[in-house]
């Protein structure tokens, strides 16, 4: 053996520049081309006329004076709105329920398991097998319904009835994802505060509202402005099930804009309905994470 | 194409933990309310899985049976056929004498899309996603935070907002109706990948990575050697994830794929249901189409289950 050398360990002088543009460079590629362009390229073309066969042509803000005089893209917009209040009111607070039931009673990964496998099926899939389940003449919820003495309802064939359902198909794909990440969140609660609250005679109940609530409530806010984000980009199920109708009732925003675009040829007016989604969407962000304070936690 | 936003690098393993006995709480006596509980808890169990048996009842039916015993629990005049239609292994004659279409949708084609597109997605996605997470964890280069907060700020972008401009673009590429189309948006990166792999990239001890230093090992060695293999469970997680992700996606390839070259299971299956017979839906048909689709999928998580349950959880996006 030789002693190789005395010297400290060799350290790099400075900077591993060219070794980093070589590891970034694909997904800089990838960001550049498919995400930052994609977006500044698609606030010009709102304010163009362009069919995709000619070049776009230049129109100032024509496309927004037309939608904010379009009765179709406000109706669309309130449609939107509603399957958000519902998909979102009614996920969040099964998700919750479903959490602190894994939670106080069983840490069994099985259950959590089933809890998602709903999540593994596409919004396609699973809008059609409800679209069976719920089919007015065959459908076995309708059959159920009948049995019982009531009405067969036309779920996704009425106009009142058709968004709630859409909604309500959409919180069995994602709630159980929805009470996982809540389930997350409920882990990092000391199992101490539960005991001694109960050292103290606490209900489960008042254990809800007095710990689990207020500890939770950083990570419920971040995981309500993503659902609710997600959740306004809605088109798989509204796509296979309604396809908008009946008479514009699930003409969702992402409906009217792919309709605008592939039905239309439209793109700039699409493109300006996307600008104006992506506000709506920036503007909820921003409110709510004001309003739920979501970067702090009471956890101290 | 949605992405799962809040999964948490799990800490990198080598540094063995010391074990901890695990204290079990007594086991409380049931009450009525723990009884109640429970009883809502398998209620939710129960709605999330019996749609699943129903399709699987509904597909070993006859469309005529269907008719005839809508409620039927278990599956009226027992058949393959609804899986036959849906595999395209009946003649169009047979097919709508048993209340199918006769349209021929090639299944097997849309399958191997679905999984050429979703393999090449999650491949190329987490590779490239990694290497930058590394560079952004690991490399000293200038303006290299200003560059990942860049990358941040694309999670604000909603997916949605960049599909129409991205059509355009594909289609200038000339790569409209090709898997390579479909693929390629997300193929190099997302926000997310790139995030998430860079937590777990940041809290690997710099030892491990200075002890292959002084064995001579460069960097990129490193990467491949030492870094890379110690990311194991986090690429595992997320590459199912994203395979799922991508498998599932509809709205993307809708846009992109016209004709059988390109169109994946999503869409095929959506066609499938449109193209209704006039003697109503196929639904047996229907719902065997719908058990081949969603099974891969299924059977994926089957074997990855623990994991990514385990990995799913809350990481404060900032």
């Amino acid at each position: 053996m030789t002693v190789a050398s005395t010297s400290p360990p060799l350290r790099r002088p400075r900077g591993d520049g060219a070794l980093a543009a070589l590891f970034v460079a694909p997904a800089m590629l990838g960001f550049l081309v498919f995400l930052l362009w994609p977006t500044l390229r698609g606030v010009y073309l709102s304010f163009t006329r362009f069919n995709l066969l000619t070049p776009a042509e230049w129109v100032g803000l024509d496309n927004y004076v037309r939608m904010v005089n379009d009765p179709i893209f406000w109706d669309s917009l309130t449609v939107t709105v509603e399957y958000v209040a519902i998909n979102i009111g009614v996920q969040t607070v099964s998700a919750l329920a479903i959490a602190v039931l894994l939670q106080r009673l069983t840490q069994s990964a099985v259950l959590r398991g089933i809890v998602l496998t709903p999540y593994l099926m596409s919004n396609v899939v699973a809008g059609i097998v409800w679209l069976w389940i719920l089919d007015t003449q065959l459908g076995i919820g309708n059959e159920i319904i009948a049995g019982l003495g009531f009405d067969r309802i036309p779920f996704l064939a009425d106009e009142t009835w058709a968004i709630p359902t859409i909604a309500l198909i959409n919180v069995w794909r994602h709630v159980g994802y929805t009470a996982l990440l809540l389930f997350a969140g409920l882990q990092a609660i000391p199992n101490d505060m539960y005991e001694a609250a109960k050292v103290d005679g606490a209900s489960e109940w008042r254990m809800f509202w007095r710990i689990t609530m207020p500890l939770l409530r950083p990570i419920l806010a971040v995981v309500l402005i993503m659902t609710v984000i997600g959740s306004f980009q809605v088109f798989d199920t509204v796509a296979v099930t309604t396809a908008g109708g009946p008479a514009n009732a699930t003409n969702v925003l992402q409906y009217y804009i792919y309709g605008s675009a592939f039905g239309r040829f439209q793109f700039g007016y699409a493109s300006a309905m996307s600008v104006a989604l992506l506000v709506v969407l920036s503007a909820i962000t921003f409110l709510q994470y004001r309003l739920t304070r979501a970067g702090h936690t009471d956890l101290g | 194409m949605t992405t799962p936003t809040t999964l948490t690098s799990p800490a990198p393993a080598p540094a063995p933990t010391p074990t901890r006995a695990v204290v079990l709480p007594p086991r409380p006596r049931p009450t009525l309310g723990r009884i109640a509980a429970w009883a809502v808890l398998a209620a939710i169990m129960l709605v999330t899985l019996l749609p699943f048996y129903w399709i699987l009842r509904t597909a070993l039916s006859t469309n005529t049976g269907l008719a005839a015993n809508p409620a039927d629990p278990l599956p009226v005049g027992l058949t393959t056929g609804g899986f036959e239609r849906a595999l395209g292994l009946q003649s169009t004659k047979e097919a709508i004498a048993q209340g199918g279409a006769g349209g021929s949708l090639d299944f097997w084609r849309y399958l191997l899309n679905s999984v050429i597109v979703s393999t090449l997605i999650t491949g190329c996605q987490i590779f490239f996603s990694a290497m930058a997470a590394y560079a952004f964890a690991r490399l000293r280069w200038r303006g290299r935070d200003t560059v990942f907060g860049l990358f941040l700020a694309g999670l604000m972008v909603p997916a949605i907002f960049t599909l129409l401009p991205n059509f355009v673009l594909i289609k200038q590429l000339g790569l409209i109706d090709s898997l390579l189309g479909i693929s390629l948006p997300t193929m190099f990166m997302t926000p997310f990948a790139v995030f998430f792999l860079r937590q777990f990239f940041m809290n690997v001890p710099r030892e491990v990575e200075e002890a292959a230093l002084l064995d001579g090992a460069g960097k990129i060695r490193i990467f491949f050697r030492v870094m890379l293999p110690m990311a194991s469970t986090p690429v595992v997680t997320l590459g199912v994830l994203t395979y799922i992700t991508s498998w599932n996606d509809y709205f993307w390839p809708l846009m992109v794929s016209y004709t059988d070259n390109s169109r994946l299971l999503t869409v095929a299956l959506a066609m499938f249901r449109a193209q209704t017979p006039q003697t109503g839906y196929d639904w047996s048909g229907l719902m065997a189409a719908t058990l081949i689709a969603a099974l891969p999928m299924l059977v994926l998580f089957g074997f990855f289950a623990r994991r990514i349950v385990s990995s799913i959880s809350f990481t404060g996006v900032k």
